[in-house]
C-alpha cells in the first residue's frame, strides 16, 4: 500500500466502505432487499465465527462447513416444523418403532459378536465375524428401511416436526453438528490436516446426499416450507418490520458468540489453542494434550456453524436439500474467513459481510455483462446466442470464487484484518 | 448360471472399469501427496478437463476416428494427456510454485487447490455447460457379447469397446509407470523425494525436475481416467466431488506414496463400491429351494442404495484412517 495506516484506523475505514455499500443496496434496491441480504450475512457471520476459531485458533480445515449448515437446518427443521398429524395417526409411528427395535438387534448380535474373543476364539476369527454381521445386518436394515419409508411417504409424506420452539432447534441444531463434528474428529484429529480435509469434504457430501435422498425425513427434493419463525413473521408484519426483527435477533447471537470468543482468546485456553496451532511440538512438551484439545475446538467451531446454519435456513423458511451446495456454503465462507483474516474475530464479521454484499450482488452483475457480451458478439462477429446463458453466466462466479482463495493466499496471506499478535517486550530491550 | 453371469457384468466388469478410473486418479493424488505433501483438492477436476480437451478435439474432427476404427474420444487421448499435462504444470507455475517459494505450510498449498478446483469447475462450466455430454453421437459405441461356451447359461456377458480400451490402457499406463520409477533416473529420485525429501535433496536431486514430472504424470494419468471415463458412460461436468473422494480414498488405503498402493486401493475402491450396491439376492435366488422352508429371500439386498454410493470410499477411508493410518501396504503418515 503506498500510504500507511494504523490498524484502527484502517478498521475504521473498511468499515466505512461496507457502511456506504449497504446504504448504496438501500437506497437502490429498497429496504426489503437490504434487510434480507444483511439477515443472510450476519447468519454467514456466526458461521464465520464458527469457521474462524477452528482455523484461526487451532489451523483445523474444515471443507464439509455445507455438511454442518445441512445437520443445524434439518435439525432445527424436524424440531420446530408443526407436527404432521397424519404420519402420527398411521402406522408409521409403529413401523419406525419397529424398524429402530432391529437396529437395536443388529447393534446387539454386532456387540456380542465382537465379545467373542472371551470365550477363547482367536480375534481374527472374531474380526472377520463382526465385519460379516455389520454387513449382513446393514443390508437387512437397509431392505427393511424401504417398505417403512415408502408407506410413510404414502400415507404422510414426511414425518414431520415436533412443534417445539425455533430457539430450541438452533440449540439443538448446534449440538447436533457438534455430534456429527466430534465423530469426525475423534477419527482424524489425530492425523495430518489434509486427513481432517477430506474427511470433512466427504461427510459433506454424505449428509447432502441423505437429506436429499431420505424423503420420509426431509420430504428430499420436495423441500419443506414455511419453516416457523422466532419472531412473528413477514405474513404478520410484512417483510420489512420482519426481517428488521430477524436481523435485531442474529445481530444479538452475533455480538453474544463475538464477545465470549473474544475473552476465550485471550484467556490461558485461547493462547494454549494458539500455542498448538503455532508449535504443536513445544506445545506438546509443555504437557498439553494436543489432540484433546482440537477435539474441542473443532466441536465447538461445528456447535457455532451449526447454530449459524440454523438461522440462515430458518430465515430462508425452506428447507431444501438440493440447494446446499459446497460453493455457496463452504468455499464462500472460506472467502469470508481468508479475507477477513483468520484467527481475528473482527475480521470474520467483516468478511462475511463484505463478500456476502459482493456475492449477492455479483449475480446481477455477471448476468448483465455476459448479456452484454452476448450483444456485442452478435452485432460484431454475427455469433449465435449463447445457450443456457444464465446457467453459464452464473458459472463465473465459482471462477471467481476460486481466484480469490488463491490470490488472497498469495498476496494477503493474512486477510484483512491480520491477527494481533501481542508481542511481550524483555525487560532488557 | 444366469445369476453368475449378472454378477460379473454387474461386478467383475463394472468394477474393473471404476476401479481403473480411481487407479488413474489415485497415482497422481499419491505422488503429488508423496513429493509435494498436499493433497491436491484439484484432481478430480483435471479428469474433467482432460476429458474435455478430448471431447472438444473430437468434435473440431469428427471423422478421425473412422481412419484407425477406433472411438475418435480414445483417438484424441494421447492429445489430450499431452495437453493436460501442460495444463497441470501451468498451474503448478501460476498458482503452486508462489506460495512454495515463500515457503508456506503445506496446507496453505492444500486451500489454494481448492481454489484451483473451483477455478476450473468454473470455467469449465462455463464453456461446457453443466448437462452431460456423450461421445458417441456420431458413431456406434460397439458392444460385445460374449456367450459362454456351455449350455447352462443363457445370458452373455456384455462389454463395450471403450470398457476394453480402458483395461488395455491401464494396463499399459501401469507398466510404463512401472519401468519409469524404477529404471529411469528421474524416476528413482521421484521416488527417493518421495520417501525422504531431506535425504534426497542432500544427496543433489534436482527438485524442480522432480516435481515438474510429478505434475506431468499426475496429470496426464488424471486426464487419461478422465477421457476413459467418459467414453464409457458420458461426460460430466459437474463430476468432481464425486470423484474426488473415492480417489482420495483409494490414494490413502493404498498408502500415500505409493503408486502400486494407488493402483490397488483404486480396485479395492472400486470393487467396494460395486459390491455394496450389487443386489445380493440375485445369487441367493437360485438356493431358493433349499432355503424357502426357514428364509425368505428379500427382493433386494443391496448393501447401500445406489444414490448413497460415496458412503462406500468414505467407510472404507475411515476404516483405514482408525485401523490403520500408514494404509494397507505400509505407507507413511504424513
Amino acid at each position: 500500500m503506498a500510504f500507511h495506516l494504523s490498524s484502527s484506523q484502517r478498521t475504521i475505514l473498511l468499515f466505512g466502505l461496507i457502511a456506504v455499500a449497504i446504504a448504496l443496496v438501500f437506497a437502490f434496491l429498497g429496504q426489503a432487499y437490504g434487510l434480507r441480504m444483511l439477515a443472510e450475512a450476519s447468519c454467514f457471520a456466526i458461521i464465520a465465527l464458527g469457521l474462524t476459531i477452528q482455523w484461526g485458533y487451532a489451523g483445523l480445515f474444515n471443507a464439509g462447513v455445507m455438511g454442518f449448515i445441512a445437520v443445524g437446518g434439518f435439525t432445527t427443521m424436524l424440531l420446530s416444523y408443526p407436527v404432521n398429524e397424519s404420519f402420527w395417526n398411521s402406522n408409521g409411528p409403529a413401523e419406525l418403532g419397529g424398524l429402530m427395535l432391529k437396529l437395536v438387534l443388529v447393534a446387539v448380535v454386532v456387540i456380542a459378536l465382537s465379545q467373542m474373543h472371551r470365550l477363547g476364539i482367536r480375534r481374527q476369527v472374531r474380526n472377520v465375524c463382526v465385519i460379516i454381521a455389520v454387513l449382513i445386518g446393514f443390508a437387512l436394515y437397509n431392505d427393511a428401511l424401504i417398505p417403512v419409508a415408502r408407506y410413510i411417504e404414502t400415507e404422510a409424506g414426511f414425518i414431520g416436526g415436533f412443534g417445539l420452539p425455533v430457539w430450541l432447534g438452533w440449540l439443538v441444531g448446534g449440538l447436533a453438528a457438534g455430534g456429527v463434528a466430534y465423530c469426525i474428529g475423534r477419527i482424524c484429529l489425530g492425523l495430518r490436516a489434509d486427513y481432517l480435509a477430506i474427511a470433512t469434504l466427504g461427510i459433506a457430501e454424505i449428509i447432502k446426499a441423505v437429506f436429499k435422498n431420505a424423503d420420509w425425513l426431509t420430504r428430499g427434493t420436495l423441500t419443506v416450507s414455511p419453516l416457523p419463525w422466532p419472531i412473528p413473521t413477514p405474513n404478520e408484519l410484512g417483510f420489512v418490520t420482519a426481517r428488521a426483527l430477524y436481523l435485531c435477533v442474529t445481530a444479538i447471537m452475533i455480538a453474544v458468540i463475538f464477545a465470549a470468543l473474544q475473552r476465550v482468546y485471550q484467556a490461558p485456553w485461547g493462547r494454549m489453542m494458539r500455542a498448538i496451532r503455532d508449535n504443536e511440538i513445544s506445545a506438546a512438551a509443555m504437557g498439553k494434550d494436543i489432540n484433546r484439545r482440537r477435539l474441542e475446538i473443532f466441536v465447538v467451531g461445528s456447535v457455532i456453524i451449526g447454530i449459524g446454519g440454523a438461522a440462515l435456513i430458518t430465515f430462508a423458511r425452506i428447507f431444501d436439500p438440493s440447494g446446499f451446495t459446497p460453493l455457496h456454503h463452504t468455499f464462500l465462507v472460506w472467502v469470508m474467513v481468508i479475507i477477513g483474516g483468520a484467527g481475528n474475530n473482527l475480521g470474520a464479521i467483516f468478511g462475511a459481510v463484505a463478500i456476502y454484499i459482493i456475492w449477492t450482488m455479483s449475480e446481477p452483475v455477471t448476468l448483465f455483462v455476459f448479456h452484454q457480451l452476448e450483444a456485442l458478439g452478435q452485432a460484431l462477429f454475427a455469433w449465435e446466442p449463447i445457450p443456457d446463458l444464465t446457467s453459464r453466466a452464473l458459472q463465473m462466479r465459482v471462477f471467481i470464487i476460486g481466484l480469490t482463495i488463491t490470490l488472497a493466499l498469495r498476496f494477503l496471506p493474512k486477510g484483512l484484518f491480520p491477527e494481533r499478535v501481542k508481542h511481550f517486550k524483555s525487560p532488557s530491550d | 448360471m444366469n445369476e453368475l453371469v449378472f454378477f460379473i457384468n454387474k461386478v467383475v466388469i463394472a468394477g474393473s472399469v471404476i476401479g481403473s478410473i480411481y487407479a488413474l486418479g489415485a497415482i497422481g493424488v499419491t505422488l503429488i501427496f508423496g513429493i509435494l505433501r498436499f493433497a491436491h483438492f484439484a484432481h478430480g477436476d483435471l479428469m474433467t478437463v482432460g476429458a474435455l480437451f478430448a471431447f472438444v478435439l473430437a468434435a473440431l474432427f469428427p471423422t478421425a476416428g473412422s481412419y484407425i476404427g477406433l472411438p475418435t474420444g480414445f483417438v484424441f487421448l494421447p492429445v489430450a494427456i499431452i495437453m493436460t499435462a501442460a495444463f497441470t504444470v501451468g498451474i503448478d507455475r501460476l498458482f503452486y510454485e508462489p506460495l512454495r517459494a515463500r515457503n508456506v505450510r503445506p496446507i496453505l498449498l492444500m486451500i489454494a487447490s481448492l481454489g484451483v478446483m473451483l477455478m476450473m469447475q468454473g470455467l469449465v462450466r462455463l464453456f461446457a455447460g453443466t448437462s452431460p455430454r456423450n461421445f458417441f453421437i456420431q458413431e456406434q459405441k460397439d458392444i460385445f457379447h460374449i456367450p459362454l461356451p456351455f449350455d447352462l447359461a443363457s445370458k452373455e456377458i456384455i462389454i463395450t469397446e471403450p470398457q476394453i480400451l480402458l483395461l488395455v490402457t491401464i494396463a499399459i499406463a501401469m507398466f510404463a509407470l512401472y519401468r519409469f520409477l524404477t529404471r529411469s533416473r528421474l524416476g528413482k529420485a521421484m521416488r527417493a523425494m518421495s520417501d525422504n525429501s531431506d535425504l534426497a535433496l542432500v544427496s543433489g536431486i534436482n527438485t524442480r525436475s522432480v516435481i515438474v514430472a510429478t505434475w506431468i504424470i499426475g496429470g496426464g494419468l488424471a486426464a487419461a481416467g478422465g477421457v476413459l471415463l467418459s467414453l464409457d458412460v458420458v461426460l460430466k461436468p459437474d463430476l468432481s466431488f464425486n470423484l474426488l473422494l473415492p480417489v482420495f480414498a483409494s490414494a490413502i488405503v493404498g498408502g500415500i506414496g505409493s503408486p502400486y498402493g494407488a493402483v490397488a486401493g483404486g480396485f479395492l475402491v472400486g470393487f467396494a463400491e460395486t459390491l455394496a450396491i450389487f443386489n445380493w439376492s440375485i445369487l441367493l435366488r437360485p438356493f431358493s429351494s433349499f432355503l424357502s422352508n426357514w428364509f425368505e429371500i428379500p427382493a433386494s439386498l443391496a448393501l447401500v442404495p445406489p444414490e448413497y454410493k460415496l458412503i462406500v470410499p468414505f467407510v472404507i477411508l475411515v476404516a483405514v484412517l482408525v485401523w490403520r493410518p500408514t494404509g494397507i501396504f505400509r505407507g507413511r503418515v504424513l
